[in-house]
């Protein structure tokens, strides 16, 4: 029975992994961007939502209705005057610049708000549980699993039925062709940026309300983000789910074995997936 | 007669060559003239120098951005100490089994990094480094995840350490500093020695084509995935070598520090973005900046890194060659050239 447990509140975990890791793959898929500070920008997006419900006296589900659209504006930016100039053939200026901004995010927390570690304040709903048959799993667990759903559901409509959508997936294929068309790669690129920032707020959200957080915890959020990415195969967001939920499973049974081994069980779940398929569960045919 | 002669010697090579002659001497001779925080000082810039060679190897020449050299750092760290408490060795013997122990597991870390592309190399170089820092802290016997120390028996009596003790005239403390700055010295000459000597041979031009454009480069018959194992694997042992003398230095250890990413990556990727990615010059450029920052901000805590952090994304947009770079464009100095250059023969007969 404690297996069955294990299993399903790794699953669970997964959908927390795979909102890390939905953001990082949106951004690959659209401009072949790696955003090495993408784990920074979630703990930022934390903080953000703590400053809401503090100053405002709001719940952190109202905080993040604000976070939103501020997380988006910053995304456009960030990605119109500073990523957008590091795009072209040559791989160092996106990974450098990038991994720079992660340094100074990072450092820029910890000058803001101390190492000091920080959570969200829950209440009755967030911390309440419920029986599912022979497992008891929490509330705010299934809400996070629902979320990254939504999120999921939600990015392959916007991709495949709207005009948006058809921008995206033009200028991933061609951005030459598709600025003949009338489009502006600079502003799409700035758009997806912007959008995958907002879930990256979402992800903030739970990353807050399940554990404590510091400026220094980004990190280890790309790194289980990246190999959501990376077991799922890259550009497909639904593998992305399932390599999220392949890290969490590995995180909770290696938990379960021995509470030192929950990340190292991770990492080499990550790393048996590598050797036995290198291009991930769900390849997409070209890249 | 016609005779061509290919060369890579300039003035100003030639003339640096003289002047690092005696640097090189004044340099070794620094421990008869300067203080102990001087000495540390030096150790500092010259391990760092040594990690931001072998690092500027790996991405600006051989195109591969690493962001897990702790890991060799780390295992080189975690050798020596094995070596030194586990097995009785002298400490400084142990350095050599501390670049041989990174070098081995390069193999496994670079047959799964090498799987991945461009970015996400760089981030799968990290996950492994993360994963050998997790099995080390597991090794209870070398202190688990809260380290350990080198014993004191060990630290006295190592190599040469009497030897300086009475050549010099100073203390037990101090000799082993001046032993870790002269290894150190070593260390970094012979790096920049072999990096500049591997440059100008043909494997070093192979390099530089495979870097400059793949196919092109496999077309002409070189073999761009034997390079990328070679530089890889220099690489480790370098990084390693520095670890372990690193940590000889330190006599203290525990896995968070051994395989920090900001320590040792995340610095060494400043100092080789703000001297001039893919020079030898940039490096030494960049440590010597690095440091001077250091100095002056160091009482500001978190707003160092951040500055440093800002600094190399700013030239990485301005300036992407980095300082030397400017400074080589505007006056085309070049300091260990190696670009060739193709002399006498039928162009200079018809010039007379």
């Amino acid at each position: 029975m404690i297996w069955i447990d294990t299993l399903v509140q790794g699953v669970l975990l997964g959908g927390l992994y795979a909102l890390f890791a939905a953001g990082l793959s949106l951004v690959f898929g659209i401009m072949r961007l790696v955003n090495l500070a993408h784990g920074d920008l979630i703990v930022m997006g934390a903080y953000l939502i703590l400053v809401l419900v503090t100053l405002l006296g709001l719940s952190p589900f109202v905080a993040l209705l604000i976070a939103m659209p501020l997380m988006f504006a910053l995304g456009w930016v960030l990605q119109k005057f500073l990523l957008n100039r590091t795009l072209g053939d040559d791989i160092l200026p996106p990974l450098l610049v990038t991994f720079g901004l992660s340094i100074v995010l990072q450092n820029a927390l910890l000058e803001g708000f101390s190492a000091d570690s920080q959570r969200l304040p829950t209440d009755a709903l967030t911390t309440a549980s419920m029986s599912l048959g022979p497992v008891t799993v929490g509330v705010m667990p299934l809400l996070t699993f629902a979320s990254a759903i939504v999120v999921i559901v939600g990015l392959n409509q916007l991709f495949y039925r709207t005009s948006l959508g058809r921008a995206f997936r033009a200028t991933s294929d061609d951005a030459v062709t598709a600025s003949l068309m009338g489009i502006k790669p600079a502003n799409i690129f700035a758009t997806a940026t912007g959008l995958a920032l907002v879930i990256v707020a979402i992800a903030a959200l739970y990353l807050g309300l399940r554990a404590n957080f510091d400026p220094s915890v980004g990190p280890a959020r790309l790194i289980y983000a990246f190999e959501a990415v990376i077991i799922g195969g890259l550009g497909s967001l639904w593998g992305t789910l399932i390599g999220g939920i392949f890290i969490g499973v590995a995180q909770t049974v290696g938990a379960a074995i021995n509470p030192e081994w929950q990340i190292l069980s991770g990492h080499l779940a990550f790393l048996a997936v590598l050797l036995v398929r290198p291009r991930g569960l769900f390849p997409r045919a070209h890249d | 007669m016609n005779t061509y002669v290919v060369e890579t010697r300039t003035r100003a090579s030639n003339v640096t060559a003289i002047l690092g002659m005696a640097l090189v001497i004044a340099l070794i001779l620094l421990p008869l003239y300067a203080g102990r925080s001087t000495i540390q000082d030096m150790f500092f810039i010259l391990t760092m120098l040594v990690l931001a060679q072998f690092w500027n190897l790996l991405a600006g020449y051989g195109g591969l951005v690493s962001i897990g050299q702790q890991a060799f750092v780390g295992m080189g760290a975690y050798a020596l100490f094995g070596g030194v408490i586990l097995a009785g060795m002298d400490p400084v013997p142990a350095i050599l089994l501390s670049g041989v122990s990174a070098l081995v597991i390069a193999i496994p870390t670079a047959f799964f990094a090498f799987r991945l592309q461009g970015a996400y190399f760089a981030i799968g170089t990290w996950v492994i480094a993360e994963v050998f820092r997790l099995l080390l802290a597991q090794w209870k016997t070398l202190g688990g995840g809260t380290g350990t120390s080198l014993p004191r028996s060990a630290t006295k009596d190592m190599w040469f350490v009497d030897a300086i003790k009475a050549l010099l005239d100073v203390k037990t403390s101090a000799a082993r500093d001046i032993l870790a700055y002269w290894l150190a010295l070593l260390l970094a000459l012979a790096t920049i020695g072999g990096i500049y000597w591997l440059l100008r041979t043909r494997r070093g031009l192979a390099l530089a084509a495979v870097r400059d454009n793949t196919e092109a480069a496999k077309s002409v018959g070189v073999d761009a995935g034997r390079m990328k194992w070679m530089v890889f694997l220099t690489s480790a042992f370098g990084t390693g070598l520095a670890g372990g003398l690193i940590y000889m230095q330190k006599a203290r250890i525990s896995p968070d520090a051994a395989f920090s990413v900001t320590d040792w990556t995340a610095y060494v990727i400043f100092i080789v973005v703000i001297g001039g990615i893919g020079t030898i010059e940039g490096p030494i450029l960049g440590v010597l900046i690095f440091f001077a920052l250091q100095s002056l901000l160091a009482d500001f805590g978190s707003w160092y890194l951040l500055s440093l952090g800002v600094l190399a994304i700013a030239i990485m947009l301005i300036a992407p060659r980095g300082i030397w770079g400017l400074i080589s464009e505007r006056t085309g100095l070049q300091l260990f050239p190696i670009r060739r250059r193709l002399k006498g023969g039928q162009l200079d007969n018809l010039e007379d």
